[in-house]
């Protein structure tokens, strides 16, 4: 086995702006995913927390969806199915939308799983401190339960900084589909794919850090779990 | 010209679920044998061997599939290896399952107390007797469930191959949507096919784990489960 290949790092070099520019896209989409989807979520678990049997049947089948077909059929679904019956989405708007739908999907059996670690009691605490229902639930129940499952709910938000890779099937301009483009200009494949990989690396490091330090600064004193 | 959805088509999108699951199943037991040493050198007692491994799961996990099944789509070539999308696409999915079982097993042999580490060792057996006739039959037990549900992501993942020209599902999907121009159909069709293919296994997870568990629930009668 013989190497007969020159490595072309430098193309990669010179336009490294490029890939740093597209990198903020990827923090973006993945940023506004989370968020949306973890609203979304706290809404499913909210909603899965009430006596109405239609909801419940609903958002379990939602789940279900959700997690058992590929990211790759949903986001073709939302954009080229919804598009060919004349609802059409911007391919940004159609990333951001599959994502924060799929991470929904996951974010509310976390975040259920969560709520439901709280003691009972602490439920009947409020009550009879005269809170309503829906205080107790998002003053009492969600922070302590986030708290619980908080590590979850990070490594979720890794994996769908990850699966953002997959929104350059339908063009939007993040990092891979960045490196699509570039590759089709140069036709340096291995070192811009390699390169970019590589920037994943650094971004999912970064912000496992960033979540640790939150957890420190938000859910513990002085190192001590509140 | 733009022809009519017709049952053949259909057929021909479920003939192409047969590489997705042969796909699936083979890189997952080539997957599953190198995720098994995998897993032991992460538990080993040497530090280099277990700082290798940590790195070599921390990349797998840390990039996307798709980036890596690019890098290795375009990088064998440039070792010599003939590369079409077939070779590809299982080293990717090989060394891709290999790091996350990895990190799943070793986490099923992590949840056995430590103990039965020290009673072993009193009762004179070796390292790898130990991890043969105490830990790993244990160990497994724990980690069958883990494993399933890994196998459903494995399933959805496959997914990505078709990016490379692999002819699975969602490949020979796009030939029927190209040909018919019926993507809502198409891409409904191909959820419920990837639904029907995942949900069981799904479902038999989740029963393993309840199975598993049952022991440790005694006490969920505590929480209140529904409020409003």
């Amino acid at each position: 086995m013989e190497l007969r290949y020159n490595f072309h790092f430098e193309t990669v070099w010179r336009e490294l702006d490029r890939l740093l520019l597209a990198s903020l896209t990827t923090i973006e989409l993945s940023v506004v995913s989370f968020f949306f989807g973890t609203i979304l979520s706290i809404l499913f678990a909210l909603c899965l927390r009430t006596n109405k049997n239609i909801f419940n049947l609903i958002i379990f089948l939602y789940i279900e969806i959700i997690r058992n077909t590929p990211f790759l059929a949903q986001i073709f679904l939302l954009y080229f199915g919804f598009a060919s019956i004349g609802i059409r989405f911007d391919a940004n708007f159609a990333a951001a939308l599959s994502l924060s739908i799929y991470f929904a999907g996951y974010g509310t059996e976390i975040i259920r799983a969560g709520i439901d670690s709280i003691d009972k009691h602490q439920f009947e605490a409020g009550l009879s401190l005269g809170m309503t229902k829906y205080s107790i639930f998002f003053k009492i129940l969600l922070f302590q339960g986030i708290r619980n499952i908080y590590p979850a709910l990070s490594s979720q938000f890794i994996l769908l900084l990850l699966t953002t890779s997959i929104a350059s099937v339908i063009s939007v301009e993040e990092l891979t589909g960045e490196a699509n483009l570039f590759q089709s200009e140069t036709f340096r494949s291995f070192e811009i794919y390699f390169v970019v990989a590589g920037f994943y690396l650094i971004l999912s490091s970064f912000f496992k850090i960033i979540f640790k330090l939150f957890w420190y600064y938000y859910f513990t004193k002085q190192g001590k779990i509140i | 010209m733009i022809r009519e959805l017709s049952l053949s088509d259909f057929l021909y999108i479920i003939y192409a679920a047969k590489w997705t699951i042969l796909i699936s199943l083979i890189s997952f037991t080539f997957g599953g044998i190198t995720g098994f040493f995998i897993c032991l050198f992460r538990i080993s007692k040497i530090k280099i061997i277990r700082i290798f491994s940590q790195i070599y799961i921390g990349i797998f996990q840390g990039t996307p599939l798709l980036l890596q099944l690019f890098v290795i789509f375009f990088g064998l070539n440039i070792f010599g290896i003939d590369t079409d999308a077939w070779t590809a696409t299982l080293v990717t999915f090989t060394l891709f399952t290999s790091a996350f079982l990895g990190e799943i097993w070793r986490g099923c042999i992590n949840s056995i107390p430590v103990q039965q580490w020290e009673s072993s060792k009193s009762l004179g057996l070796n390292y790898f007797d130990q991890l043969k006739f105490i830990i790993l039959p244990q160990a497994f037990k724990i980690s069958i469930p883990p494993t399933v549900g890994f196998m459903v992501l494995t399933i959805k993942s496959t997914s990505l191959a078709s990016l490379i020209g692999f002819t699975e599902i969602i490949r020979a999907a796009w030939h029927i949507n190209n040909a018919t121009y019926k993507p809502m159909i198409v891409w409904i069709f191909v959820a419920i096919l990837y639904f029907i293919i995942c949900f069981p296994l799904t479902k038999y997870s989740r029963y393993l784990e309840q199975k598993l568990h049952v022991s440790y629930s005694r006490n969920s009668k505590n929480q209140s489960s529904t409020m409003f």
